[in-house]
C-alpha cells in the first residue's frame, strides 16, 4: 500500500424533533402515544377530502423558542408549503413543510470539542407534519395503516456542515437536547424517536472542496450514529481509494449488521413540486410576540452552570451534572431554596437520585420528587429523625412515587426511637453477647466498634441513630466493667 | 296557493304564516323532479324519504316556534363537492362514486341549522372542472330552458335545479365562474362572495385559493337571504373572514342613486355575442335611468386573467387532488399488482379526462425547473389584476359586464376543443383571483330564447352595493319568463 492520504469527514446533520404539544400541528387530535389504532384522528389528519389545516399557534412558539435560544433570525413572514410525494402513511399525498420560507434561518450552537469550543451553524428550523405509519401484517399478507402520528408537530434543525467527526456530532446533538429540553419543546428521546438525526457525510482530502456526499437514516442511538459515522467514512474513502465516484444517495443504517445500503439515489429522486400551502395563511410574527418568546426564555445550561458556582458551594462536577437537564436543575435550586442546604440536596441528586435513574433505566427529565418533600427529607435527617439507611429506603420511595416522607416513615416504622432506656438495654446486652469483640476493641482493635454498632442496630430493628450508639458503646467501654451475665 | 310560484323567501313566509307547510314545499319539488329530473338529470344523489323526514322534523321545530328564521322549512339543494355526513358525496367523479363522508361541509350546517331542507346532492363537472357539466361521471345536466343545451358549469346541477323548480335554492362553488356562469345560462341569480365570506370546510377542494360557495337563487332576495345564512367566519377554515357586516338582506332598498357604475371596454369587444352584449348594455342603461352614473373604462390586464386562472386553479388542483389514491376511501382498481401499480391504475380508471388533463397541467407548472417560469410568474399576474381592479375601484362602485361571451352552448360542443371552452371564462375568472365578489341577474333572452346573464363585480366585501344594484335592476326589469312554467 501506497501513501495513505489524509481525509478529513464533513458531517451536517437534519434534526428531526417532536414538539410536546398535546395537540397536532394542524387539527386538535391529541398527540398522546399508544392509543389504539386510528383514535387519535380526525378528517383533517387523515385527509378526508373537504377538510382544512389550522395551525397550532404552540408549535409556532415552540419553534421560535428553539430559534431564539440558538441564535437564529427569525422570519417574520413565514409560510408553509406543500412537499408533494404519494405514499400511504402521508394521508394527503403531500407533507405540509416549509421551504421557501423557513420560520427560522442563521443559527448557530457552541460546542465542547477536544480542542476548545466551536460553533456549529445552524442553516434553518422549519416547521412539519409527521406521517402516519405503517403496520406490515405479515400472517393476513397485507399492510395497515395508523394515522395516529399523522399531524404531530415537528421541527426540522438543518446545520450547516460544520462537524468533522463523531464526538462532535454527539456533541452537537446533546447540546440541541438540553437547550430543546429545557425549553419544554420536546423530549428529544432518540429511542422512542422523539429525536431523529439524519447524518449528511462527505470525505475530503484535507484543503479540497467538499466531496460528493451521502444521507443516512435510521439512526437510533447514539452509539448508532458513532458507528454509522465511521463506516459511511471509512464506506467513501474506499470507494475513492479504488478511483471510484461516490454516488449522492440516500442510505439506511442496519444496527444490527453494522452497515447501510442505498434507500434511493438522486437520479431517481422525486421531485416534490413544493408550492405554498393555499389552505394556510401566512404567519407574520409581530414584535410584541416576539418580545414575548425572548422574555419567556429559560435560565440556560450556560448561564445556570455561573449562577451556581457563585450562589453555591458546591463542586463543578455536581454543577455539571445537575444542570445537564432542567428538571433537575430545578429540583435542586428549589429544594436548596426550602432548606438553605445547597451541598446535602446535591448530595441526594447526585447520589442517590442519579443511581436510582441509572437503576430504573430513567432518564433525569423523568425524576418526580417534589422538592417540598426532598427538603422535609434532609429536615428529618437534621433532627435525627431517621438514621442514613432508612433515609435512603424513604427516598427511594419518593423516587418511585413521590411519597411524603414523614408520613411514609412513620408507616413503615423507620423513625428512630428516643427510648433511651431500650437503647442501653440493647447496648448492653450486646456488650454481654460478643465477649470477644469487647477484648478485640480494648485490645486496640478500633474496627470492632463497628461490628458492635451493627448488632446494636440489628437489636433496635434499625431504628437508632448509629453515632448515639457508637458514643454509648464508647463510653461503655472506656471503663474496665465486665459484661457477663 | 302553489308553493311552486313562490320565491324562497315568500316560501319561507308562507310556512311561518301556516299557509302551507315544509312538507308541501317537498311535495311540490318532488313533483317537478318526478316529471323533469330524468331527462335533466340535475342530481346526482337524491334521498326522498329522508328529505321528506327532514321536512316533517323542521315543520315540527317551526310550530314549536324554535325555528324562525327566513329560510325555515324552504327545500334546498347542494352541490356534490359539499361534504355532506351519512349521504355519498361524489364530486361528479368515478373516484368518489362510493364515498360517504364522516362529517358535513360548515355552509350545509349553517343551512340546516337555519332549517332549509336538503333535498339532494346535485351534478357537476367533475371536480368542478368544466364549465358545462358534461364532465360528470353521472352524464350531464340538461338546461332546463331548452335540453338540447348545456346548463353551463360547474355548478351546472345546481343553477339548473333552480330553474327548473326541482328545489328553491342551491349551493354552489365557483372557482372561475362556477356559479355565475351556469346561473346566467339557466336565468337565475348567482353569486360568488369575498374569498373568505363562506367557511370552505367541507369543500372538496379544487384551486384552494380560488373556492368559494355561494348561493344560486330565483332571485335578488333569495340570493341575500341565502348568503347571510351561509356566511360565517370558521375557525377550522385559516381562510376565513372575520365579517360583522353580514345582514345582507339589509342591503335590498332599491336605490341606485349616484351608484358608479364602470364598464370595462374590452369585455365588450371581440368575441361577445351580439345579442348577449345588447341585453348586457341595456340592463347598463336600466341602472343609469335608476340614477346610477355608468362610465366605460380601461380595465387592464384583463388577456392575462386566463392563463393565469388556468395555471394556479390546476397547479392547487393537481396537490389536492392527490388525496384519492385507492387507499382511504373512494374508487380503488380491482387489479393491483403493488403500491403503485394500484396508485396509476385506480386514478386512471377513477378520473376522467378533463380532470386529468388539468392533473397533468398543474404537477407541470409546478414541476422543477418550471416552477417559476409558470407559477410563480402566475402569482404574480395575480397579484397585478388584483392591482388593476383596486385602480378600478377607486373609480367605481361596481364594475358591469357580461357573464359569458354566449349563451348556453348546445350539449357535445364544447369539451372537443377545451381551449375554447377555457377561453369562454374570460369574465369570470379574474373576480377569483382578486378575490371579489361576483353576482349574475338575469336580463333577457337570445334570439333561441336562453337566457343572458349580467354580470356586477364588486371590491373586496362590498357584497351589499352589489345586492342593492341587483336588487334595484331586478325590480325596474321587472318579472324574469321562467322555465318551470313553460315546461
Amino acid at each position: 500500500m501506497g501513501k495513505e492520504k489524509q481525509y478529513e469527514t464533513v458531517i451536517g446533520l437534519e434534526v428531526h424533533v417532536e414538539l410536546a404539544t398535546r395537540t397536532k400541528i394542524f387539527c386538535g387530535c391529541s398527540t398522546a402515544f399508544g392509543g389504539e389504532p386510528n383514535t387519535h384522528t380526525c378528517p383533517v389528519c387523515t385527509g378526508m377530502p373537504g377538510s382544512l389545516p389550522v395551525l397550532n399557534e404552540k408549535v409556532l412558539e415552540y419553534a421560535v423558542s428553539v430559534g431564539l435560544a440558538t441564535g437564529c433570525e427569525i422570519t417574520r413572514y413565514c409560510k408553509f408549503d406543500r412537499k408533494n410525494y404519494f405514499y400511504p402513511d402521508n394521508p394527503q399525498n403531500y407533507q405540509i413543510s416549509q421551504l421557501y420560507l423557513p420560520i427560522c434561518r442563521n443559527g448557530s450552537v457552541e460546542i465542547e470539542t477536544k480542542d476548545g469550543t466551536k460553533q456549529v451553524g445552524i442553516h434553518e428550523i422549519h416547521m412539519e407534519e409527521d406521517a402516519g405509519k405503517l403496520i406490515h401484517d405479515e400472517w393476513e399478507g397485507c399492510t395497515l395503516v395508523d394515522y395516529n402520528r399523522s399531524g404531530v408537530p415537528l421541527i426540522e434543525i438543518v446545520s450547516e456542515p460544520d462537524m468533522r467527526n463523531a464526538e462532535e456530532v454527539i456533541a452537537y446533538l446533546e447540546k440541541l437536547r438540553l437547550i430543546i429540553q429545557y425549553l419544554g419543546a420536546s423530549d428529544c428521546k432518540l429511542q422512542e424517536g422523539s429525536m431523529r438525526a439524519d447524518v449528511n457525510l462527505s470525505v475530503r482530502e484535507a484543503g479540497e472542496a467538499y466531496g460528493t456526499r451521502t444521507e443516512m437514516k435510521n439512526l437510533n442511538s447514539f452509539r448508532a450514529i458513532t458507528r454509522a459515522i465511521a463506516g459511511e467514512r471509512e464506506r467513501q474513502i474506499d470507494l475513492l481509494e479504488a478511483g471510484e465516484a461516490v454516488i449522492q444517495e440516500t442510505r439506511r443504517w442496519d444496527d444490527e449488521r453494522g452497515c447501510s445500503y442505498a434507500m434511493r439515489s438522486k437520479e431517481d429522486a422525486q421531485d416534490y413540486r413544493y408550492f405554498p400551502d393555499p389552505d394556510l395563511t401566512p404567519v407574520r410574527i409581530s414584535e410584541a410576540w416576539l418580545a414575548e418568546r425572548k422574555a419567556a426564555l429559560p435560565e440556560f445550561q450556560t448561564e445556570k452552570k455561573i449562577r451556581y458556582r457563585e450562589e453555591y458551594q458546591i463542586p463543578d462536577y455536581d454543577i455539571e451534572i445537575l444542570t445537564g437537564s432542567r428538571q433537575m436543575a430545578e429540583l435542586f435550586e428549589k429544594t436548596t431554596a426550602l432548606c438553605g442546604e445547597p451541598k446535602k440536596v446535591s448530595n441526594w441528586l447526585m447520589g442517590e437520585a442519579m443511581r436510582l435513574l441509572k437503576e430504573r433505566g430513567l432518564d433525569p427529565e423523568d425524576i418526580r420528587i417534589t422538592p417540598s418533600n426532598l427538603a422535609e427529607l434532609i429536615a428529618m435527617t437534621n433532627r435525627r429523625e431517621i438514621n442514613g439507611a432508612a433515609a435512603k429506603e424513604v427516598f427511594e420511595a419518593m423516587f418511585d412515587t413521590d411519597v411524603d416522607p414523614a408520613r411514609y416513615a412513620q408507616e413503615k416504622g423507620l423513625l428512630m426511637t428516643h427510648d433511651t432506656d431500650a437503647l442501653t438495654r440493647a447496648v448492653k446486652q450486646v456488650l454481654k453477647d460478643n465477649p470477644k469483640s469487647v477484648e478485640d476493641y480494648r485490645g486496640g482493635k478500633e474496627k470492632a466498634i463497628g461490628f458492635l454498632v451493627g448488632q446494636t442496630m440489628k437489636a433496635m430493628h434499625g431504628k437508632a441513630d448509629p453515632a448515639l450508639i457508637n458514643g454509648m458503646l464508647r463510653e461503655l467501654l472506656s471503663g474496665e466493667a465486665k459484661f457477663d451475665a | 296557493m302553489k308553493p311552486m310560484d313562490l320565491t324562497a323567501a315568500e316560501l319561507g313566509r308562507a310556512i311561518k304564516e301556516k299557509q302551507t307547510t315544509a312538507m308541501e314545499a317537498m311535495q311540490a319539488v318532488f313533483e317537478v323532479i318526478g316529471k323533469r329530473e330524468e331527462s335533466l338529470n340535475c342530481y346526482v344523489t337524491v334521498d326522498r324519504e329522508a328529505a321528506f323526514q327532514r321536512a316533517e322534523e323542521v315543520q315540527k321545530r317551526i310550530d314549536r316556534g324554535e325555528l324562525t328564521g327566513p329560510l325555515a322549512g324552504v327545500p334546498v339543494a347542494v352541490k356534490d363537492n359539499l361534504c355532506t355526513k351519512g349521504m355519498r358525496t361524489t364530486c361528479s367523479s368515478r373516484i368518489l362514486g362510493n364515498f360517504v363522508p364522516s362529517y358535513t361541509a360548515e355552509a350545509v350546517v349553517k343551512l340546516e341549522e337555519a332549517g332549509a331542507v336538503i333535498i339532494g346532492k346535485t351534478n357537476m363537472d367533475e371536480f368542478a372542472m368544466g364549465s358545462t357539466t358534461e364532465t360528470s361521471a353521472f352524464g350531464p345536466t340538461r338546461n332546463p330552458w331548452n335540453e338540447a343545451y348545456v346548463p353551463g358549469g360547474s355548478s351546472g346541477g345546481s343553477a339548473a335545479a333552480v330553474a327548473a323548480g326541482e328545489c328553491f335554492m342551491a349551493l354552489g362553488s365557483d372557482t372561475g365562474g362556477s356559479i355565475r356562469q351556469p346561473a346566467s345560462f339557466c336565468g337565475i341569480v348567482g353569486m360568488k362572495p369575498t374569498y373568505g365570506t363562506v367557511s370552505r370546510y367541507g369543500l372538496i377542494a379544487y384551486g384552494s385559493s380560488l373556492d368559494q360557495i355561494g348561493p344560486l337563487c330565483r332571485d335578488v332576495t333569495d340570493c341575500a337571504a341565502m348568503l347571510e345564512v351561509i356566511s360565517s367566519h370558521d375557525a377550522k377554515d385559516s381562510t376565513s373572514i372575520a365579517r360583522e357586516d353580514t345582514d345582507f338582506t339589509a342591503a335590498l332598498t332599491g336605490d341606485t342613486a349616484g351608484l358608479r357604475i364602470g364598464i370595462p371596454r374590452a369585455y365588450f369587444a371581440e368575441g361577445l355575442a351580439p345579442a348577449v352584449r345588447e341585453r348586457v348594455l341595456a340592463a347598463a342603461e336600466v341602472l343609469r335611468e335608476r340614477g346610477a352614473i355608468v362610465e366605460e373604462f380601461d380595465l387592464d390586464l384583463v388577456q392575462y386573467a386566463i392563463p393565469a386562472y388556468y395555471t394556479i386553479a390546476s397547479a392547487e388542483a393537481s396537490s389536492n387532488l392527490e388525496r384519492f389514491d385507492g387507499i382511504k376511501y373512494g374508487y380503488r382498481s380491482g387489479e393491483t399488482e403493488g403500491l403503485h401499480k394500484m396508485y396509476k391504475k385506480t386514478r386512471s380508471e377513477g378520473f376522467g379526462e378533463e380532470v386529468k388533463r388539468r392533473i397533468m397541467l398543474g404537477s407541470f407548472v409546478l414541476s422543477s425547473g418550471y416552477y417559476d417560469a409558470y407559477y410563480l410568474k402566475a402569482l404574480r399576474v395575480k397579484a397585478l389584476i388584483r392591482q388593476a381592479f383596486d385602480a378600478a375601484f377607486s373609480a367605481f362602485d361596481l364594475i358591469l359586464g357580461p357573464a359569458a361571451p354566449t349563451t348556453a352552448p348546445l350539449l357535445g360542443e364544447s369539451l372537443q376543443d377545451p381551449i375554447k371552452m377555457y377561453l369562454g371564462d374570460i369574465y369570470t375568472v379574474a373576480v377569483n383571483l382578486a378575490g371579489l365578489p361576483g353576482i349574475t341577474v338575469p336580463c333577457g333572452l337570445d334570439n333561441t330564447g336562453l337566457p343572458v346573464g349580467m354580470q356586477l363585480i364588486g371590491n373586496c366585501f362590498e357584497e351589499k352595493k352589489l345586492l342593492r344594484a341587483a336588487f334595484a335592476y331586478e325590480k325596474a326589469r321587472g318579472a324574469f319568463a321562467a322555465c318551470r312554467e313553460e315546461a
